[in-house]
């Protein structure tokens, strides 16, 4: 049972950290709908970023922080202009192909800049230390969950209460209608790729801060992609509700059945199973909108 | 596209010739004759990069099928691939069938995995179609690395050489007229599959699915159709990859390559059989010359800058392809071909 509740605690913290990646995601994709394929490959930048401040420059946490979410806007309205931009209004295999081909793009320049090497910054996160019962909860997740939660608190309030977060509620209603009162879509465009970007590298400490930066943190991307098919593609809060359930099932399931199967892995591919089965029974999720279309 | 000068077409079946004129057939011919005559002068390295060439044009022809006519677009070709290919190299290497009985049921083998994957193509497309394509990828491989007992799982399982009639093929030459004679025909079968009443099925399907259905296309029937036919070509692609190096593992179908099929798709042109060989073969170009100047740049540069280079010259083949040229290659060298034909008198506007 301790063991259990262990999985499902840590299981929990993870999940707001791929909810907060998926939300990322989600900003995009109904303010512009763009699939953003390389949602997974901002996670990995950021784990890169987050090292490359903390450990060879030495930045303290917080002005890390800052320079890799400056580092995050610039990326995020340079992939808008130069490569989005051109293909508006294109079908959606061209739009998907664009952002697989940006992840490649950004996987290469991960490669050449830190050389696809393990990179370690384990400890130098703020320490907490939490016990709950005879369950304790480790730091690096409880640090996750805070950050995550914060993150998702200031964007909720973003859109609630700027003219900006309106403006981007309203592009994802009804482009027609925002374009003639006058909103620029471009700037709504830039803005939730600036957005997507600036929460993919904040996860991308996170996860790094857990295991470290290496090329794998792009696969969290994939997760992602689990978590905002089982929530509803265009559903934030769904996605906040799957990513909590798909961290807490991951961990569980590969706590329990990695022991079974021989060579393991079983968390790997546990996020694809969740994917088929949800557009096999339920392809909208759990909280999206089911489309009717019409001829 | 209009025709030659002096060519009249006074019957249906003269309109519908895939080869129209004798220009048309000598060109043929010649490219044939050439084709087949490269082990007489070329390298075994030259040989080895044409066979590269002739399987990943099978397996795009198949993804061009799927993708570029019935428009449901696959991101899981190489997991496809694997299926076919680990079938006939299980049916070899354990079971001791020979390889012209094992690449068939290999490919059938890959059609019925296309089925299975393609089930959710009947309720969701788009985004998350391509989604559930990804899933089967990762899955299959999973699977075949789980299957430790038969597969050999991650140590991956080594196949006998093949053999034809008696005749070993060991060597590249051997093994280079195998898999061009199996490509010239997939082409050919390619060409003609999209010119039957199925082809234009998946056209109609690829335009708008549901006035497809309500013209009384079964979307049900022709879409899986589409999924099996494209997963066929991927199996027997992949067949012939692992024969190739008598070895069969999973580091052969990287999630990598199924990407890597849509870009070559993009690249030639999607839904024309000519584009798809376009695109293989400039593609595979590519990865050839990345591959020589990798050492030279990570020799200047950084010991990464090789691997750098390949995953970045990908992405911006990609995205330079679909910004500048959406259509693909084929559709430039049919602007090529169109201003040729009446040069140096061209003054025909081109749609």
């Amino acid at each position: 049972m301790n063991f259990f509740l262990q999985l499902v605690v840590t299981g929990f913290a993870l999940g707001m950290v791929y909810a907060l990646i998926a939300i990322g995601f989600v900003i995009i994709l109904k303010c512009s709908e763009v699939f953003n394929i390389a949602q997974g490959h901002f996670v990995l930048i950021g784990g890169y970023l987050g090292y490359t401040f903390l450990v060879p420059l030495g930045l303290p946490i917080w002005a890390a922080l800052g320079m890799a979410i400056a580092t995050a806007i610039i990326m995020g309205l340079a992939i808008e202009r130069l490569v989005l931009r051109p293909l508006l209004g294109e079908p959606v295999l061209a739009i998907i192909m664009v952002t697989i081909a940006l992840s490649t793009i950004l996987g290469g320049l991960a490669t050449l800049l830190w050389g696809a090497e393990y990179k370690a910054y384990h400890g130098l996160l703020p320490t907490i230390t939490l016990k709950i019962g005879t369950i304790s909860i480790p730091s690096e997740s409880l640090i996750g969950l805070i950050v995550s939660v914060i993150c998702v608190v200031l964007l909720m309030l973003l859109f609630r209460y700027t003219k900006i977060g309106l403006a981007m509620r309203a592009t994802a209603e009804d482009l027609a209608v925002v374009q003639s009162v006058g909103i620029k879509a471009t700037t709504v465009y830039a803005v939730s790729w600036v957005i997507a970007c600036v929460v993919g590298v904040i996860g991308g400490i996170l996860l790094g801060g857990v295991s470290g930066a290496n090329m794998e943190l792009a696969e969290v991307g994939l997760k992602a992609f689990a978590v905002v098919l089982l929530g509803g593609v265009n559903s934030i809060g769904g996605a906040i509700v799957a990513g909590i359930i798909l961290g807490m099932l991951e961990n569980v399931a590969a706590g329990y059945l990695d022991p079974l199967l021989p060579g393991g892995g079983l968390a790997k591919v546990f996020p694809f199973i969740v994917m088929i089965i949800v557009l096999i029974f339920r392809p909208y999720g759990l909280f999206g909108l089911t489309r009717i279309e019409r001829i | 596209m209009g025709l030659r000068w002096g060519t009249f077409q006074e019957n249906y079946a003269q309109d519908m010739a895939i080869f129209r004129t004798r220009l048309d057939w000598g060109m043929l011919f010649t490219f044939l004759i050439f084709l087949f005559a490269c082990p007489l002068f070329s390298s075994d390295r030259i040989l080895t990069i044409l066979t590269m060439m002739g399987i990943a044009v099978i397996s795009v022809h198949g993804l061009n099928i799927l993708t570029g006519y019935c428009g449901q677009i696959s991101i899981g070709h190489a997991g496809f691939m694997a299926v076919g290919g680990y079938t006939s190299a299980i049916l070899c290497a354990k079971l001791g069938l020979p390889f012209w009985a094992a690449l068939p049921c290999g490919a059938l083998a890959a059609g019925m995995a296309g089925l299975i994957f393609g089930l959710p193509s009947l309720k969701i497309k788009g985004f998350y179609l391509i989604m559930a394509t990804i899933a089967a990828h990762f899955i299959i491989i999973w699977t075949i690395i789980q299957l430790r007992s038969i597969t050999g799982g991650p140590d991956g399982l080594s196949v006998p050489k093949p053999t034809i009639g008696g005749i070993v093929l060991s060597s590249k030459a051997n093994y280079f007229y195998l898999v061009m004679v199996i490509t010239c025909l997939a082409t050919l079968l390619a060409k003609n599959i999209v010119r039957t009443r199925a082809g234009r099925a998946f056209i109609a399907i690829r335009d708008n699915d549901l006035a497809a259905e309500v013209m009384g296309i079964s979307l049900w029937s022709y879409k899986l159709q589409a999924f099996f036919i494209g997963c066929v070509y991927a199996g027997v692609a992949g067949s012939l990859l692992i024969h190739y190096f008598s070895f069969a593992s999973t580091d052969q179908f990287p999630f990598f390559d199924s990407v890597w099929y849509l870009g070559m798709l993009i690249v030639g042109g999607m839904g024309s059989t000519t584009g798809a060989i376009f695109g293989a073969v400039a593609l595979k170009l590519l990865d050839e010359l990345v591959t020589m100047v990798g050492p030279i740049l990570s020799a200047a540069v950084a010991p990464q800058a090789a691997a750098s280079l390949a995953l970045i010259s990908h992405g911006l083949i990609i995205i330079i392809f679909l910004i500048f040229e959406p259509r693909g290659l084929h559709h430039r060298w049919e602007m090529i071909k169109a201003y040729f034909r009446l040069w140096p008198f061209s003054h025909e506007v081109l749609e």
